[in-house]
């Protein structure tokens, strides 16, 4: 139990803060910092954008280290760890594809082109997707949460192959953003709004667990009850 | 040295189960070449490449044609090889030999491996007369790269195949988690098919060949190493 209260109590902290250094971000970053000089305001979209890679990174590697975890110790909360992470990492996964294809539109001319990042990504994308939807089809938990945690590694360890086999396909994508190719007046509301996203994720990651492990008790007690009334 | 001899049953059992039964293979040959054809009607014969080549559209896409038609066939027939093992209680009897189970997957591995490259010998062929490409002269360098593409291909398959056999919806959930981790393979084994039939004026060959090479070692080793957790029951 009183593991189960960490994780809401940190679950509440970071969504707490998400709210506030969203605010501060999107002030920053909407109101303060200065129109980029080729792109104008367009590029303020950044600001969502390369955020929801941070999530996308911080949720997916808590699926594929919580499916090791899992394989390793079968303790049922690693697995509910793992659907945590995947499901949420979706959710940032849509949203970073759809921010970049509004960014690119205006800055390549296409909505989409076929670049290592966003061709991988894109993979990524249907990979964990197709997690998700296999765990439907396992009723057996413990079935379940053994396959999907092979299915979570294989795919996971697959992202860097593709990532290299496109890049050598071909290349387009602009230089990864640091704050080395960023200005100055940049780098804090993209720092904060960074933090802002891993903070959410991390929020949405705890709320996802505890609904995870509320379905498994149901679960089992479902279960229970078949086996008492025969 | 009993390690392999347990590789070499399963492989044995499968490839004798198949040459009797035929069944992967006749649904397989029909399949891939109906696919052959599709394609031809979809795109159509008269289209020519813009530029000196003076080739047809058809031909100058038909390493890509020629994949997909593989990845569409292969993935039944990997569907196929676990499917069977459901019935009538046949996985429990694997299950039940002795030593490591990590056998059973290589074992299968290879047997698909083999059923991948029969199904191939026949379709490359078919493709070469139908889009009209010249292949006789290349022979040697097209097998390798086909059988480089075909040990990843069947390393994943059989890895996916075998968790997904138990499932109601087995038939979809099959490529849709194959065919994502086929990515690397397609773009390789795409690219490398083209540049052996039309020629490799930038040397680029080996950069693809060395993509397949480090794929299949990747894969090969965590798919068998992962078939004791597969198998459990």
């Amino acid at each position: 139990m009183a593991n189960t209260r960490l994780v809401d109590r940190v679950g509440t902290a970071s969504g707490t803060l998400a709210i506030l250094l969203l605010a501060v971000g999107l002030y920053l970053g909407l109101a303060v910092a200065p129109p980029d000089f080729q792109m104008g305001d367009v590029y303020r979209i950044f600001y969502i954008h390369l955020p929801s890679w941070f999530g996308v990174a911080l949720a997916y590697l808590t699926s594929f280290v919580a499916s090791i975890l899992y394989l390793f110790k079968r303790q049922p909360r690693f697995d509910q760890w793992a659907l945590a992470g995947a499901e949420v990492g979706v959710v940032f996964n849509i949203t970073g594809l759809i921010t970049g294809s509004l960014w690119g539109r205006p800055t390549w001319g296409v909505y989409w082109t076929w670049d290592p990042r966003l061709t991988t990504t894109a993979i990524m994308l249907v990979t964990f997707a197709g997690y998700l939807v296999l765990r439907g089809f396992l009723e057996d938990p413990e079935a379940r949460a053994r396959v999907s945690a092979l299915v979570a590694i294989v795919g996971f360890f697959n992202v860097p192959i593709v990532y290299y086999s496109v890049k050598w396909w071909r290349t387009l994508h602009q230089q990864p953003s640091s704050p080395n190719t960023v200005d100055a007046s940049m780098v804090t509301p993209l720092r904060v709004m960074g933090f802002a996203f891993l903070c959410l994720c991390t929020y949405l990651m705890c709320r996802r667990y505890a609904l995870a492990e509320a379905e498994s008790a149901a679960e089992r007690e479902d279960l229970q009850m078949g086996v008492a009334n025969g | 040295m009993t390690e392999l001899r347990r590789i070499w049953i399963v492989v044995w059992k499968d490839a004798l189960t198949e040459r009797r039964t035929k069944a992967a293979f006749n649904a397989m040959a029909f399949f891939a070449g109906l696919v052959l054809l599709i394609f031809a009607f979809a795109i159509g014969p008269d289209i020519p490449v813009s530029g000196p080549a003076g080739q047809g559209l058809l031909e100058y896409i038909a390493p890509g044609l020629l994949w997909v038609a593989i990845l569409l066939t292969g993935v039944l027939a990997l569907g196929r090889s676990f499917q069977v093992e459901m019935e009538n209680g046949a996985l429990e009897g694997l299950r039940l030999y002795p030593g490591d189970r990590r056998a059973i997957g290589a074992g299968k591995i290879i047997a698909n491996v083999l059923t991948l490259v029969a199904m191939e010998a026949l379709v490359v062929p078919i493709a070469g007369i139908l889009y009209s490409i010249d292949l006789w002269s290349k022979l040697p360098a097209l097998a390798g790269v086909f059988l480089l593409a075909t040990l990843g291909f069947a390393a994943v398959g059989t890895f996916y195949a075998a968790l997904t056999a138990n499932l109601r919806a087995r038939e979809v959930m099959l490529p849709l988690l194959l065919f994502p981790v086929m990515v690397p393979v397609v773009l390789a084994a795409v690219k490398a098919t083209f540049l052996v039939l039309n020629g490799d004026l930038m040397g680029e060959l080996s950069a693809w060949v060395r993509l397949l090479v480090v794929f299949d070692a990747v894969f090969v080793t965590v798919c068998t190493l992962a078939f004791g957790f597969v198998l459990e029951e």
